[in-house]
């Protein structure tokens, strides 16, 4: 786990905060609307409509109401004039039509604009031939969809890697901007744990790769993106279940309600034909009509939220997409609301991943001049930033590399030794963790000075890291390495902690350091000296308290605390083991995202329970506009507080609000309710007052509104 | 006019200050702490289990809580059944009453091992005093038991303890509840002048006509009377119940019933706060089912007081209380007060005929067994409020941008099909469905009056039965077969339906991993929260009943006001 070892390892991270560098695939956006109202229509296919309960009920209803507009007297005769009866019950017809509609289009613009967005991926998906390396050896062409998981391919410079894969020999960089939008190239190595992996899709600029392809076609993951922002895919998340489920029921209780009106009327009726006039038992059958109650049951039941539930659903993934993350479910995405904890690296997360050589510390009676010196030794040959920056620093303070570089061999760094190097003739200069290059020197022979501590501890005060330089068994003094904590990180994290979400930052880097860094930044808590394991612990010890830990990793010793993690983020650049361990994958392997994706899950949640809320509390204003209207015979019309003009007139008008409160929510259920970073209680006053009061008056004015405007006597 | 409504208030007072003795006495016995009837109670208890086979009592999941429960209510159910129908050959039948038609006797056992109490027949003239006490008397106190036994095995279940055992619950509490108050009660009765005998009726010559006799009833009244009203059961002895002398003779003995009445349901809301150890949640919760009550007490109490314009225009005044149906001796203030607590706890007992209520008051009658919530039955009611917070929680909880959770616990699909089938569904189904029928073929019916009342006659008919309410509009001819049978099914469905599915929402909701509360969680102790909780009682759960609501008391008012009627 590169973050976790003071060492400095190749770790890309793009500079820059996320909104600067925050892009789209190039979409084509062109006749979206166009493919979606033929789309509206096409699903009106009752096979389709069938999977929504809510939806399926006013289909149905308007297949009715198209019946009783052939044949108004279908269902027993009515004592009113059967043109009248006929324009009535067309117009409930159409208007329901055009309810089904609306609810289709909406998903169908969902679903376009994922569409749009996968396209926008396939294209960098074309076909491609590769050189597949037989087993003998031998380069044979092949197409790329003809590749299987374990080929070896050779890659030339200029070509389309064919398929997500892990460089086993080569060196040679790789652009990667049609999947992340980074326009620098990515070098590619083997053996480097994350340099090391490719994607297909993406191409190589120069020299050559030999690549083990780690994925079946179809697999990778752009074709799992694809699947999942079209849609084909998509199951429905638990909450969503759940939500379907209460739709359901309160459509059964409504139509178990009405379909008991028209017993109950005609009792009644029978009644006012006696005591008040056979008119007003007329007047109560006709109120309840099939047609009426069909109407009435449209308008109870939850459309609005019915109709639009798996739009919020699609362009919640839509979202996620945006931000160049793949999830590998809606589950993941919904979780990421529910998030308690968020476990993130120090490196590259919290603080910029490069840290910077600041000053050298000379130790053991060398001279600041003598210490640079040692330091650019050891580091020619580090091509991490650190390292580079090493040599930079050095540079200025006038030094220059005192040996031919062909007579000196440079030492890797590894996760064992904790060290890396150059070696001269027999001259070992080393560069690393503090306490590996005091056991270094011991099994030389050599003595640790007391200064080296204090050097040490100075350092970690000022929340840098300490890298001990040495020869053989001298030591020479301390590089202070500066970490930077990202401009903006500590708001971010402020806004978490409103939100209740805590954040543990996890790091190598010794107490000190750690808690000046966790200090700066506004993390709620941090891990030093962590190890891998570690990671896996925490995450463990927070579950075992009822939390949800959404985390960021790379490395293939990351992967079991991405598994374990309820949200795991893999960064693209990062080995394929994690990649297939986590949920998500960020392509632009950026690990602040997980904080953007806590808030996508939790507008997710708002925008379904908003729209619920809206939805449910409409009832109130369609109950006070059509009872007392269509039931008016009964004496009841004082309670027509809405002063409507008839039941006609309140029956459309209840209608067409109906109808077009789905096309005017269309916007909001795609782009979700505005998140503001608040605790709980104002979020709920506030949605509360905004969806359930809202819902409670809106559709009084609206019907009022719609019944003026109607020529209806 | 000021003293009716000083009773009201009174009376109010004394059901709020009862609640968090009674409250938390109900709390220590199923936690397990020391109560003053331990040293009496816990051998009694072990050797009556012991005796019945449960001699290691261990908890039960909601399956089998359940099942013990729909059990031991179906052997109940038979066993006095049977009583009824050998009640000729059975002792202490002074008055030689044979056995009732079969429908009616399982009409009256449902009904009555239900916790509904139900009556489609006088108790003077259909049952011996054996098949009064031993058959009757007995299942008051096991279904009024058994009520308690699910409210404490939900509250149980949401704060995540194991639900507990059917058997063990049961007897407690009969055994540390509802006996030790029905003794100090009944004693209370009798000397207030209820009968308790198991003479034969008195036959006395009459004050007009010395040569004439008339029979008076009486029998073993006062422990019956006694766990009518404490165990929210409310079939009375006589045929009208709480109205008669014998039954409730006066102010005191109405006053005491009317705390028993509420006293349970109001206190088991106490008594879920000591369990989820947030007494301000309970309070809260509290507020909702006592605003609608007072709400409803307020309509009632104002309809009765200002009386019927026809008749006030007949009898040249500009306001008389409606007295009709109504005792004296308790007046319109009592009487709206008593309609209103005895539909609101499901408690069935009535002091007045319903069915000569005014308008207003047929609607908050009606209204209180559509809630089921204002205090609502035995047990039952305090979890029905709780389903509804759940339910009001996944609707609105989704707003602050978590996968809603109730007290750390999260709701999911399971919860929702449990917590809205049995709140949403039950209901309208055990209610309208019979309704409509009724209505729909000729005949069956036997309304006493046409139109509007005659509709609430039948709804209210069905909604007592669904709601195991048990109290009757009246005015119907309701001892047919149709009426048994068909209010048999609501009383059922309305009964175990709920139950299964409360148990298994409470077992479901235990087994949950508890979410830590952090700033971002739903906090369901706010007065916001518990006001969203009654918009989505009064849109979900009273709506629905909206449309019967309009053309029975709603137009019924418009009409009286028309002056037709």
């Amino acid at each position: 786990m590169p973050s976790m070892n003071e060492s400095p390892r190749p770790y890309r991270v793009p500079s820059g905060m996320r909104d600067s560098r925050l892009h789209t695939p190039k979409v084509n956006r062109q006749g979206l609307y166009q493919r979606a109202t033929k789309a509206a229509f096409i699903k009106l296919d009752p096979r389709i409509q069938v999977r929504n309960p809510v939806m399926f009920v006013v289909w149905v209803g308007t297949v009715v109401t198209l019946l009783l507009t052939i044949d108004p007297n279908l269902f027993g005769t009515l004592a009113a004039n059967i043109n009248q009866q006929r324009f009535l019950n067309g117009l409930i017809t159409l208007i329901l039509l055009f309810t089904i509609v609306f609810a289709n289009f909406a998903e169908a613009v969902a679903e376009g604009r994922g569409k749009a967005q996968a396209d926008a991926l396939r294209a960098t998906r074309t076909d491609t031939t590769a050189r597949k390396i037989l087993p003998t050896g031998t380069v044979q062409e092949t197409n790329s969809t003809e590749l299987r998981r374990g080929d070896l391919v050779k890659i030339m410079a200029g070509d389309l890697i064919p398929a997500d894969g892990e460089v086993v020999a080569g060196i040679g960089s790789v652009d990667e901007s049609a999947i992340t939008g980074e326009s620098a190239p990515v070098l590619k190595q083997p053996g480097t744990d994350i340099a090391s992996s490719v994607t297909g899709g993406t191409r190589l600029l120069s020299d050559e790769l030999t690549v083990r392809i780690t994925a079946d076609p179809g697999q990778g993951f752009i074709d799992r993106m694809i699947a999942l922002v079209e849609g084909a895919e998509r199951t429905k998340t638990p909450n969503e279940i759940a939500l379907t489920v209460l739709l359901a029921v309160l459509t059964l209780v409504f139509l178990i309600v009405i379909a008991n009106i028209p017993p109950i009327t005609s009792y009644i009726a029978g009644f006012l034909r006696t005591t008040v006039s056979e008119q007003a038992a007329t007047d109560l059958r006709n109120g309840s009509s099939i047609a009426i109650m069909i109407s009435l049951l449209v308008a109870l039941i939850p459309t609005t939220i019915g109709g639009l539930l798996s739009a919020i659903g699609i362009a919640g993934m839509d979202r996620v997409a945006q931000f160049n993350v793949i999830a590998t479910s809606g589950r993941a995405v919904e979780a990421c609301g529910d998030i308690n904890t968020l476990v993130l690296d120090k490196t590259g997360t919290i603080t910029l991943g490069n840290r910077l050589a600041a000053e050298f510390i000379p130790v053991n009676g060398h001279s600041l001049e003598e210490m640079a010196q040692m330091s650019l030794n050891a580091s020619v040959f580090d091509e991490t930033p650190e390292g580079r920056s090493i040599v930079a620093l050095a540079e200025r303070s006038g030094v220059a590399v005192s040996f031919a570089p062909q007579r000196a061999e440079g030492i890797e760094f590894s996760a064992r030794t904790r060290m890396s190097g150059t070696n001269v003739e027999n001259q070992e200069i080393r560069k690393g963790a503090v306490d590996a290059i005091r056991g270094f020197v011991r099994s030389r022979g050599g003595h640790v000075p007391d200064t080296l501590d204090a050097a040490y501890e100075r350092v970690s005060r000022l929340g840098g890291t300490p890298l001990a330089v040495c020869q053989n068994n001298d030591i020479y003094g301390v590089i202070y390495l500066k970490d930077t904590v990202k401009p903006g990180i500590k708001e971010r994290f402020d806004q978490l902690r409103r939100m209740g979400v805590r954040t543990v930052m996890l790091t190598g880097d010794n107490r000190i350091t750690a808690a000046v860094i966790a200090q700066e930044a506004g993390v709620d808590d941090f891990i030093a000296e962590a190890t891998p394991e570690d990671k896996i612990e925490v995450i463990r010890a927070e579950q075992a308290q009822g939390k949800l830990v959404a985390m960021t990793g790379d490395g293939t010793n990351d992967a079991p605390a991405l598994a374990q993690a309820n949200v795991g983020l893999a960064m693209n650049s990062g080995t394929q083991a994690a990649k297939e361990a986590a949920n998500m994958v960020d392509l632009d392997s950026d690990p602040t995202k997980l904080i953007d994706l806590v808030t996508i899950g939790k507008q997710l949640l708002i925008t379904r329970g908003a729209l619920t809320t809206f939805s449910v509390a409409n009832d109130i204003a369609k109950y006070f506009a059509i009872i007392p209207t269509i039931f008016a015979a009964a004496g009841i019309g004082a309670l027509n507080i809405m002063g409507l003009k008839s039941a006609n007139s309140a029956i459309i008008s209840a209608l067409i609000y109906n109808a077009l409160i789905i096309l005017v929510l269309i916007p909001l259920a795609l782009q979700g309710v505005q998140f503001r970073p608040l605790t709980a209680d104002q979020l709920l006053r506030r949605n509360v007052l905004i969806y359930g009061l809202g819902g409670v008056i809106a559709p009084f004015v609206a019907i009022k509104l719609i019944d003026v405007i109607l020529p209806f006597s | 006019m000021l003293q009716g409504w000083i009773q009201i208030l009174l009376t109010l007072l004394l059901v709020v200050a009862i609640t968090p003795f009674l409250g938390q006495y109900i709390a220590h016995i199923f936690l397990g702490k020391r109560t003053f009837l331990d040293p009496l109670m816990t051998p009694l208890e072990r050797w009556l289990l012991s005796c019945s086979g449960v001699r290691s009592p261990e908890n039960m999941t909601g399956w089998q809580y359940a099942s013990a429960l729909i059990f031991s209510n179906a052997v109940m159910i038979i066993f006095i059944f049977l009583i009824f129908m050998l009640q000729r050959s059975l002792p202490f039948n002074p008055t030689q009453l044979g056995a009732p038609s079969w429908d009616l006797a399982l009409h009256t056992a449902i009904s009555f091992v239900t916790n509904t109490n139900q009556q489609h027949y006088s108790g003077e003239v259909t049952f011996s005093y054996f098949s009064q006490f031993a058959a009757l008397g007995f299942v008051m106190f096991t279904s009024a038991a058994t009520g308690i036994a699910v409210a404490i095995a939900f509250i149980r279940g949401l704060t995540g303890r194991p639900l507990g055992n059917f058997y063990v619950d049961l007897t407690q509490s009969i055994m540390r509840i509802l006996l030790p108050m029905s003794v100090v009660g009944a004693i209370i009765f009798i000397a207030a002048g209820i009968p308790e005998t198991l003479a034969p009726p008195i036959i006395v010559p009459t004050l007009e006509d010395p040569s004439l006799s008339q029979a008076i009833a009486r029998g073993p009244v006062a422990h019956f009377e006694i766990i009518k009203e404490l165990g929210e059961n409310g079939g009375g002895f006589f045929g009208i119940n709480a109205a008669h002398p014998f039954e409730n003779p006066n102010g005191l003995t109405n006053l005491i019933q009317l705390l028993l009445i509420l006293c349970i349901p109001t206190s088991l809301i106490y008594t879920y706060g000591i369990f989820a150890n947030n007494l301000k949640q309970a309070w809260l919760v509290y507020v909702i089912p006592f605003v609608v009550l007072t709400g409803f007490i307020a309509i009632t109490a104002i309809g009765e007081y200002n009386g019927n314009p026809a008749v006030n225009d007949l009898l040249g005044v500009d306001q008389a209380p409606n007295l009709e149906g109504k005792e004296v001796r308790f007046g319109w203030a009592q009487s709206a007060l008593y309609a209103v607590f005895t539909t609101a706890s499901m408690c069935g007992a009535v002091n007045s005929m319903h069915d000569s209520l005014m308008p207003a008051g047929g609607f908050a009658t009606l209204s209180n067994m559509f809630l089921q919530i204002v205090f609502g039955g035995q047990g039952t009611g305090t979890a029905y409020l709780f389903a509804y917070l759940i339910l009001a929680v996944f609707i609105t909880g989704l707003m602050v941008g978590r996968t809603p959770e109730f007290l750390g616990r999260k709701i999911e699909k399971r919860e929702v099909v449990l917590a809205s089938c049995l709140i949403l569904l039950v209901h309208p189904i055990a209610i309208l469905i019979p309704v409509a029928l009724t209505l729909a073929i000729p005949g069956i019916a036997g309304m006493s009056n046409p139109g509007f009342h005659g509709l609430s006659q039948v709804v209210y008919e069905y909604a007592s039965a669904a709601a195991n309410n048990g109290s009757g509009f009246e005015g119907l001819g309701d001892a047919t077969l149709w009426w048994n049978l068909s209010t048999s099914f609501s009383l059922l469905a309305g009964r175990y339906v709920p139950i299964v599915a409360l148990l298994l929402l409470a077992d479901s909701m235990s087994r949950k991993q508890p979410v830590p509360v952090t700033i971002g969680t739903l906090r369901t102790d706010t007065g916001l929260f518990i006001g969203v909780t009654a918009g989505v009682i009064l849109i979900l759960g009273a709506l629905e009943f909206f449309p019967v609501l309009a053309l029975g008391p709603i137009a019924e008012a418009f009409q009286i006001m028309r002056g037709i009627g």
